[in-house]
């Protein structure tokens, strides 16, 4: 696998927001993603990786537009099953840096269960979900994050069914990092896409991007500049101070949970984090056993001796 | 059986020594339930025939409950082309009361019922039948020695037949080491002792007659390998470079699956079991964009599941090869029996203007190389190619001429080269050929695949006349591919009174169908399609020399009295004297069905 893929060097150029952009977004003015857009790009510009290896991978949904404004490698696919395509990619080509963008419908509506298996195998990949709370692109349904009573073209009413919370989800499911931002939080954003991609394994973060459109100012909460809170989780360093007590352990994952049952709009940061084994690395040291065993024979010899076996 | 010097077992009484007659095929049949290894010990009797050059087709149910159950499995063993599993048995083996109750109106007059006698109370008033009664279990478990109770009853009744059959029985033992020899040592004893009671059983005492086989003519030509529909299609796909893949467990798919799971690791490559059938589709296509094409696979309902993302392959023209072996439907259906009844899902059963490529394969070696040209279609044409199968090839053992795999195997690697500044993923006057990822693109512009309607550059566009463009583009690749399929050759006759239309499993009994119909004067012809969608062109050229066109299918006849291909047929030929054979009951064709349906 990796073996095979021969490697071309460093890219010559050096990476820049220019090179980056692509396609001009068709997000409405003010929307949340224009932010997330622009953090991507600041941290892929800290970071210079090389550019042919950077995927950049979505579903269906506003923010699943993401890969046509993003001058990589990259996949529009169908909704909701954009972390299988994404899990192929990465099992297959361990060389890749895999970016998996999308909605809160992708992730836990229609993508629920990709999402749970995903997680639970712990495939290597990144996961930015921009949630919006609504269903944008086919103007004002309830998402499964939608809070209770929040008003729609398809709950007239008030929406009735309880919301997802997606960092219990994600936790549940046995993804190893999952942190939480906020759209209006440049920083905090690079902080934490960076960390994500450097963590080995199913990583997600979840940033609350509002919809100017169809629930204007449904972060506000979270925003200071709106009169909100924007609450960081404030991690151990592990210096045996008295303040460091109370400090949150991403390694616990009951102190993960309760953060995550904070009410809205909760902390931000990152809620959990371990470095349980990926399916990458599990799968490739199986090939390697295997092909160890079998003396790394060629295809012509493996498959002889297969049929001789049948004669 | 038929037999070179005609002779009657039922004729003669005497019980003496085994009289020898040489015979050219025989069908044997062995009814008991699943757990009592009925499926090993055929299997052992397919591989035995195949490595004595003898050409050898199986047929089996397994019941789709999960333990117990009535089971059958069929061996034909012959000289020459065996093409069909038989119509009738020569032979039933019955291992119970409703084995034998089940099983003995598929017994031919004159055949032979060998019966367990500790279960089974034949009808010995029915004159027809030779009946000979063995206590099976009660022997076995004597041989045995009591700890292993009756299972070896399969292994006992193999060393009976070996000995009816006059079977070599160095090979069978070797056989039987080389598969119980990986488990401890006790098992193939067992397996061993079991054997050679069977062997030892005095017979002669019951039955006057001892089969021989007629060597077989070829046995200078190539090697034979005795295998499944399904390990055929499995192998097929690796020696074609396939490395990658994933997929969802369902009857009988999944053994496709299981292959390739423990196989492609050897290779350096991965297949990877996934959540759903969406899920696994998916993660093929994942595979197919990072530069592997890859393999996906299922049974009829599976393949609903995968849908969609089979339309974003289309669409975004990615390589992928999607296995059915179909089952039959609708919905869960007959899960363990046969149909053909997913040719329609297969080549309309996509949204939009979606045309794929559609191939299926006729016999178990037939499964080997269709895999190898599924896999040279979806590359050079950048697209998703189906492979209908169906449960009865997978499940049968045939044996035939080991592949010249020298000439076969091939090894593929994703083109990493990287591309020019004129790079365009869609061009509109040349097949489409993805740059993957990891690709450097030297004019500074990087590639989106994409599921929306796109430009050249995979830039979403709603623009109506590159939609027209982008539509005609994807039609077109499999028009250029339809110029290059070779037309089928007409077996029988080159023009007259019918030609008979196949495709898939249904290939042995039409052939044997013509074959037979000849032997006794008529005049019959038949064509065997292994590309449905692109067909090859020039068909209408065939079917112009003959009276009628009658195409045999395991599926409905529809609405207006015509199966899925015969419709696809008139509606692209718009030929009204193409008609219909079809058959629903969920087991193969006899050749006696066809040629009723024929020659009626």
């Amino acid at each position: 696998m990796s073996a095979t893929i021969p490697t071309l060097g460093p890219t010559p150029e050096k990476l820049t927001k220019k090179d980056l952009s692509a396609d001009h977004p068709t997000w409405c003015p003010g929307c949340g993603d224009f932010a997330v857009l622009a953090s991507f790009y600041k941290m892929l510009e800290r970071r210079q990786l090389p550019r042919e290896k950077i995927v950049t991978l979505a579903g269906i949904g506003c923010s699943s537009r993401f890969p046509y404004f993003v001058n990589t490698h990259g996949g529009h696919f169908i909704h909701g099953r954009a972390v299988p395509l994404a899990s192929g990619v990465s099992l297959a080509r361990p060389d890749l840096h895999v970016f998996l963008f999308g909605g809160d419908g992708d992730a836990f509506s229609i993508g629920g269960n990709h999402l749970e298996h995903g997680a639970r195998k712990n495939v290597n990949l990144t996961y930015v979900i921009m949630d919006n709370f609504v269903y944008g692109l086919t103007k004002k349904q309830t998402s499964p994050t939608s809070p209770l009573g929040f008003k729609s073209k398809t709950d007239p009413n008030g929406a009735v069914d309880q919301p997802v919370n997606p960092m219990k989800k994600l936790i549940a499911a046995g993804a190893t990092f999952v942190a939480r931002s906020h759209a209006t939080q440049v920083n905090h954003m690079v902080a934490m896409m960076e960390r994500a991609m450097d963590h080995p394994g199913f990583s997600v973060v979840e940033i609350l991007s509002e919809c100017v459109e169809f629930f204007p100012g449904a972060f506000d909460a979270g925003n200071p500049r709106k009169g909100g809170e924007f609450r960081l989780i404030e991690e151990k360093m592990w210096d045996g101070s008295p303040e460091d007590e109370r400090r949150h352990d991403p390694s616990d994952e009951l102190a993960a949970y309760k953060l995550a049952d904070l009410p809205f709009p909760g902390a931000f940061g990152v809620f959990y984090e371990n470095d349980r084994p990926t399916k990458n690395a599990l799968e490739a040291q199986w090939v390697e056993a295997v092909r160890a065993k079998t003396g790394k024979k060629t295809a012509l010899e493996l498959l002889q001796q297969t049929f001789d076996r049948m004669k | 059986m038929t037999a070179s010097q005609p002779e009657n077992p039922a004729a003669s009484g005497a019980r003496a020594d085994l009289r020898p007659e040489h015979i050219r095929d025989a069908v044997i049949r062995l009814a008991g339930n699943s757990q009592d290894g009925i499926q090993s010990a055929g299997a052992l009797l397919a591989r035995l025939a195949g490595r004595s050059a003898q050409d050898v087709m199986t047929y089996m149910t397994i019941p789709s409950t999960i333990s117990g159950g009535p089971s059958l499995f069929q061996v034909r063993v012959g000289t020459g082309d065996v093409l069909s599993p038989g119509d009738e048995a020569d032979f039933l083996v019955a291992f119970y009361q409703h084995s034998y109750d089940d099983n003995i109106g598929f017994l031919r007059e004159g055949g032979v019922v060998l019966y367990d006698s500790d279960h089974v109370e034949p009808d010995r008033d029915d004159k027809r039948f030779v009946y000979v009664g063995i206590p099976i279990t009660g022997l076995t478990v004597e041989a045995l020695g009591g700890t292993a109770k009756d299972k070896g009853k399969n292994v006992f009744v193999l060393g009976l037949l070996a000995k009816i059959f006059g079977f070599d029985t160095e090979k069978l033992q070797r056989l039987l080491r080389e598969k119980f020899g990986g488990k401890n040592e006790s098992i193939l004893n067992t397996a061993l002792m079991a054997f050679q009671a069977g062997y030892a059983y005095p017979v002669g005492n019951v039955l006057s007659t001892r089969y021989k086989f007629e060597p077989s003519g070829d046995a200078g030509g190539r090697a034979q390998v005795t295998m499944d529909g399904n390990q055929a299609l499995a192998y097929g796909l690796i020696a074609a470079g396939v490395r990658h893949g994933a997929a969802y467990p369902i009857t009988p798919w999944t053994t496709v699956m299981e292959i390739l799971r423990s196989e492609l690791p050897k290779y350096g490559g991965l297949f990877v079991q996934c959540e759903d059938e969406i899920g696994a589709v998916s993660t093929a296509l994942g595979f197919s964009y990072s530069g592997h094409l890859a393999i996906t696979g299922s049974s009829g309902p599976g393949i609903s599941l995968k849908t969609e993302a089979i339309g974003w392959a289309t669409m975004a023209e990615m390589p992928l090869i999607i296995v059915n072996v179909q089952r039959g439907g609708p919905s869960t259906g007959l899960p363990t029996n046969v149909e053909q009844s997913d040719l329609y899902q297969a080549i309309f059963g996509g949204h939009g203007d979606s045309p794929r490529v559609v191939l299926a394969p006729s016999t178990v070696e037939d499964c080997f190389y269709i895999a190898i040209e599924a896999a040279r279609i979806a590359r050079n044409f950048s697209t998703p190619v189906f492979i209908l199968s169906d449960a009865s090839l997978a499940t049968r053992i045939q044996a035939f001429d080991e592949p010249d795999l020298r000439n076969l195997v091939v090894e593929f690697l994703p083109n990493l080269t990287p591309r020019g500044p004129g790079f365009r993923p869609y061009p509109l006057d040349g097949l489409t050929q993805h740059a993957p990822p990891g690709t450097r693109m030297l004019g500074g512009v990087y590639p989106t695949v994409t599921g929306l309607e796109h430009d050249e550059m995979g830039h979403p566009t709603g623009n109506p006349r590159l939609h027209s463009a982008m539509t005609a583009k994807r039609r077109n690749k499999l028009q250029r591919l339809a110029a290059e399929i070779p037309l089928p050759g007409v077996f029988g006759d080159p023009e007259g009174e019918a030609l008979l239309v196949g495709w898939g499993s249904t290939y042995g009994p039409i052939y044997e169908a013509v074959k037979t119909a000849r032997d006794g004067g008529e005049c019959l012809s038949a064509l065997h399609l292994r590309h449905l969608n692109p067909l090859p062109n020039g068909l209408e050229k065939i079917f112009a020399r003959f009276r009628r066109i009658i195409v045999v299918e395991m599926n409905d006849e529809g609405l207006y009295g015509y199966g899925q291909l015969a419709t696809i047929l008139r509606a692209r030929y718009c030929d009204p004297k193409i008609s219909s054979l079809n058959k629903t009951s969920g087991l193969t064709f006899r050749v006696k069905e066809i040629l009723e349906g024929v020659l009626k």
